[in-house]
């Protein structure tokens, strides 16, 4: 390839653009499933959570579960989705021998929740992701292969499900992530999912086609399934555009497909042409009449959203002044936002919120993050944050007695006076300490005096160790600055 | 005294004053279902013990507490479609051949409340498809007053059943005539009901949207009684619906002559138009006859797009059964073919099981159907039809302005010959013609015995017919009522009787 052609390469990348389209399926936390009365629990024996409706026996009939329906809307109410009176629930026809009835209920032309939208955050700007509907549907069961046998495990099928189908107004690969990452967030915020994509509890496909820039006509699609965290998300909608673009450049046509993506070569495979080539017959559950919500079902749920993440960042950020970064640590999980919140209402303008923030974020996360051991209750970690506050104890000790507190769950000032680490802020001690390394360290002493500003912080660490880590830091810079000045001028 | 020659409510007298146990009825039964059954073939299956049990524990019942339910120690058989813990269940395919219910249908329940005796279960057409019992996988069950002719069906066991005296009545399922139309080709009581006032829950579904649980009885206070027992809201059935529930049994028994006084009678045209056997139409007339002697208003109506019916019904009931009959795989259900040997793929698994397991007229609903629910036939098939059920149901609404009850034929025909309709489809589905537009609009419809006519093949013989009431949905108390008071007129069963 010579350099002339490989600029136009160049150029023809970057006249390309992405439309990405994605479809999530959340499974939702209803106590039972969502067509009948077994328990909608994991990790049970294979088999064991089932009664005759969600294995498909002859005879049985299904049963709306109105918490699943319940669910459904809260998460539509929260997503800006218009919630549909009367919606229908349909047949979805194929074989798979993880689909005892050979169909999945779900809802085709009439879902309970149509024409919404999600707000992310891209380039600082907010941008609307228009979301097409909002439906709910049975999951299937699950099989597990055994060298060359196949079982079939029913505990799953039946449990509830929403799928929320957005418009191909997604442009980019962060832009899928952070709408996912916005959306998870609101349905784990609200009980309505687990969200946990590794589980499979919370999946998504994306539909990816690409166009010149400017061209009105979409490109043809291809579907990429299986893919099972935010990071393989990105790299696998990113594999799929610039693979797409090739075949373009190259002279081929994308052809719409299924595809599968390998997390571990980083590349999207064609599904077998025979599975994809369904059509599943839709047409109206018979078995159920048509699910009608009235004013009262829908406002009595409304009254239930809480404050979303979104509008919490946003509170963040205006009304304790926190950065962008640290509100968005805060409020991804809706468990450290209330703890967060719960210690703000005890300081009550005590500490500065900043600090409050530094300490949850850099202290009690990172902490818990590295180490083992359980969240203090949030009075006796604002309790630390006082005696480092008011300097009963120095920033260093605060970081002793939190890991204690972790690691034994016992209260701050119990541990602080069982360790001895009291501050010692009186400048007799000091100044006698001072001396004592003085009068160890004389050539250093020599040196700083000589001009070897360096070695300051060498006479710091040493007062330091010297009282074990409890000298108030402050003071100790204070008063050795002050020993060093009348060395200088020749003082004794 | 023959204890298997009676009905329900007589059975119930001679056990409310301890003249008889169940135990001697069940047993008069079981004798002649012994004697009567190899030659009838009514029954897939019988548990004898079952029935002495059930009776035993009836007995027990009835001598501690007077007043005990209608149906406690009453023999009944069950069309082999309803499920029964412990118990096989086949719907008269191979498919299902080895597969034991593990639960109750909410009917079976119900009936166990009310002490039933459970004697056995009736042969039918597989899945309920047919208008004669011959799609059975099983056997071929004959006609009581002639056994060289069908039962008719699906429900055809238990028609035959009843009319043999091989019980004492029989639950079956109606999704387009599939109760009334053997119980008219047999001479009993046919009583399909509204869609909703039965629950569906452990029936095995052919087309969810039409099927109905519906009694065969020998008389129309017996259909009332077993329908008492049986109906109401099912929470496991959200297509039942909290209907009131009448006391059926007393009203019917309260029934005379004064409620024909005024009574609005329809006769829809479109049931006595070309193909309607020429004797039938005029017994029914004659029935019309006698309404308009009781004091009846009787006028003519049109129902005009019931002509479709046949054709929407077919669209509608097979892409159903396509779909409701996508569980039997060879995965859980039936046959896995060769009980997976050398089966290569997974497609190969169910295209053999499936083949092998299902019968000609299920292959042949299933391709139906599964054609007209396909992408880009759709709307000319499957949503067609469910508009042409639309202005069905709106032909009865208007009706029902006019009229409180409408008279027809139930079958064009009279019991066929064995045989004679099985390689004609669509002649077979014209047996259906005057009663599947009643399931199409969610309405009860009862078939009473109407008289019978001479037996064409057979010397000296008669075959039964019958005439069918609809009545607006829910009114089965009305329906009852105006059937029994033609029942006393006619007076079939001390007229008529079976040749066996
Ligand atoms: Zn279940």
């Amino acid at each position: 390839m010579n350099k002339n052609n490989y600029n136009d390469a160049q150029d023809d990348l970057h006249s390309f653009e992405a439309v990405i389209g994605l479809e999530v399926h959340s499974q939702l936390l209803t106590k039972t499933k969502m067509f009948c009365s077994c328990q909608n629990i994991f990790g049970k024996e294979p088999n064991s959570m089932v009664c005759p409706v969600c294995l498909g026996l002859p005879g049985a009939l299904p049963v709306i579960n109105l918490e699943g329906v319940r669910l459904a809307v809260k998460a539509a109410l929260a997503l800006n989705i218009g919630i549909n009176k009367k919606s229908l629930f349909a047949r979805k026809n194929y074989f798979y021998p993880d689909l005892p009835k050979g169909y999945q209920i779900s809802q085709y032309l009439d879902p309970v929740s149509s024409n919404g939208y999600l707000a992310i955050e891209t380039d600082g700007a907010e941008k609307r992701i228009r979301i097409n509907r909002l439906h709910i549907e049975e999951d299937a069961g699950k099989l597990i292969h055994i060298g060359n046998e196949s079982y079939v495990d029913l505990n799953r099928a039946g449990t509830p499900l929403i799928e929320i189908v957005s418009e191909p107004d997604i442009s980019s690969p962060k832009e899928a992530v952070s709408y996912l990452k916005e959306l998870r967030d609101i349905l784990v915020y609200l009980d309505i999912s687990d969200g946990n994509m590794e589980e499979g509890s919370f999946r998504c496909d994306a539909n990816i086609s690409v166009r010149r820039k400017g061209a009105q006509k979409l490109g043809t699609r291809a579907e990429i399934k299986n893919v099972n965290s935010f990071k393989f998300v990105e790299k696998a909608i990113d594999y799929e555009i610039d693979r797409q673009i090739d075949v373009i450049l190259s002279g081929g046509n994308v052809i719409q497909e299924t595809r599968l993506y390998d997390s571990k070569e980083n590349v999207t495979r064609p599904m077998r042409g025979k599975e994809e080539a369904h059509d599943y017959r839709y047409f109206e559950e018979p078995d159920l009449p048509p699910l009608i919500l009235d004013a009262e079902f829908i406002s009595d749920i409304k009254k239930s959203i809480t404050e979303l993440p979104h509008a919490k960042r946003k509170r963040y950020i205006k009304e304790y002044s926190l950065t962008e970064k640290d509100s968005e640590v805060l409020t991804q999980d809706k468990n450290i936002a209330h703890y967060f919140e719960d210690i703000i209402r005890l300081n009550n303008g005590r500490v500065e919120i900043k600090k409050i923030a530094n300490w949850v974020i850099n202290d009690l996360l990172f902490a818990l993050k590295a180490k083992e051991g359980n969240i203090p209750k949030q009075e006796d970690f604002f309790n630390l944050i006082l005696e480092v506050e008011n300097s009963n104890i120095n920033k260093n000790a605060g970081k002793i007695v939190l890991t204690e507190m972790l690691l034994t769950g016992k209260k701050p000032n119990d541990i602080i006076k069982e360790k001895n680490l009291a501050q010692v802020s009186d400048e007799k001690g000091i100044e006698d300490t001072i001396k004592q390394v003085f009068k160890e360290n004389q050539k250093e002493l020599e040196d700083l005096i000589g001009g070897k500003d360096k070695l300051f912080g060498f006479f710091v660490g040493e007062v330091m160790k010297k009282t074990r880590g409890k000298a108030n830091p402050q003071k100790v810079n204070e008063i050795l600055k002050k020993h060093i000045e009348n060395y200088k001028k020749g003082g004794n | 005294m023959d204890l298997s020659n009676l009905t329900i409510h007589q059975i119930n007298d001679l056990l409310k004053y301890r003249e008889v146990k169940s135990a001697d009825i069940t047993n008069s039964y079981i004798e002649r279902i012994k004697k009567i059954d190899p030659v009838i073939s009514a029954y897939l299956y019988t548990d004898f013990e079952e029935a002495l049990s059930n009776a035993e524990a009836a007995d027990k019942i009835i001598q501690k507490n007077k007043d005990f339910p209608y149906l406690t120690g009453i023999p009944l058989s069950i069309k082999d479609i309803f499920l029964i813990k412990g118990k096989k269940t086949t719907c008269a395919s191979k498919i299902l051949n080895n597969f034991i219910s593990p639960y109750d249908a909410t009917v079976i329940k119900r009936l166990k409340k009310n002490n039933y005796v459970f004697i056995g279960k009736t042969n039918m057409d597989e899945f309920a498809m047919g208008s004669s019992t011959e799609n059975s996988a099983y056997k071929i069950t004959k006609n009581p007053f002639d056994l060289n002719r069908v039962p008719g069906g699906s429900s055809g066991g238990s028609a035959a059943s009843v009319s043999a005296d091989l019980c004492a009545g029989s639950f079956g399922t109606d999704t387009g005539g599939s109760v009334r139309q053997p119980a008219s080709l047999c001479g009993v009581v046919g009583l399909k009901p509204t869609y909703g006032l039965i629950s569906r829950y452990g029936i095995i579904a052919f087309s969810s949207s039409l099927d109905q649980a519906g009694v065969i009885a020998n008389d129309v206070l017996d259909a009332a009684i077993m329908l008492k027992a049986v109906a109401g809201f099912d929470e496991k059935d959200q297509t039942t619906r909290k209907f009131e529930i009448k006391d059926y049994p007393e009203i019917v028994k309260r029934a005379d002559k004064s409620i024909i006084k005024g009574l609005r009678v329809g006769i829809p045209v479109e049931f006595f138009s070309e193909g309607l056997d020429s004797k039938i139409h005029s017994k029914i007339m004659e029935i019309k006859d006698l309404l308009k002697d009781l004091g009846a208003q009787v006028v003519n109506i049109t129902l005009p797009d019931t002509k479709y019916s046949v054709a929407a019904y077919y669209v509608i009931a097979t892409s159903e059964a396509s779909s409701n009959l996508e569980r039997y795989d060879g995965i859980r259900f039936g046959g896995r073919f060769n009980e997976g040997k050398g089966i290569q793929s997974l497609d190969e698994l169910y295209r053999k099981s499936r083949e092998s397991g299902f019968g000609k007229e299920v292959k042949r609903r299933i391709i139906l159907g599964t054609f007209a629910l396909s992408a880009g036939y759709y709307d000319a098939y499957y949503k067609k039809a469910s508009l042409v059920r639309k202005l069905i149901i709106k032909n009865y609404k208007d009706s029902f302005n006019d009229v409180d009850i409408i008279l027809g034929p139930t079958s064009p025909t009279p019991a066929f010959l064995i045989g004679e309709k099985i390689s004609d489809p669509l002649s077979m589905y014209l047996s259906d013609i005057y009663t599947i537009s009643v399931n199409l609009a969610y309405l009860p419809a009862l078939s009473l015995p109407a008289g019978v006519v001479d037996n064409p093949t057979k010397k000296g013989g008669v075959l039964p017919i019958g005439l069918q009431l609809i009545s607006p949905w829910t009114t089965e108390a009305k329906l009852l009522s105006v059937a029994k008071v033609i029942e006393d007129e006619v007076k079939f069963r001390d007229k008529y009787t079976p040749v066996i």
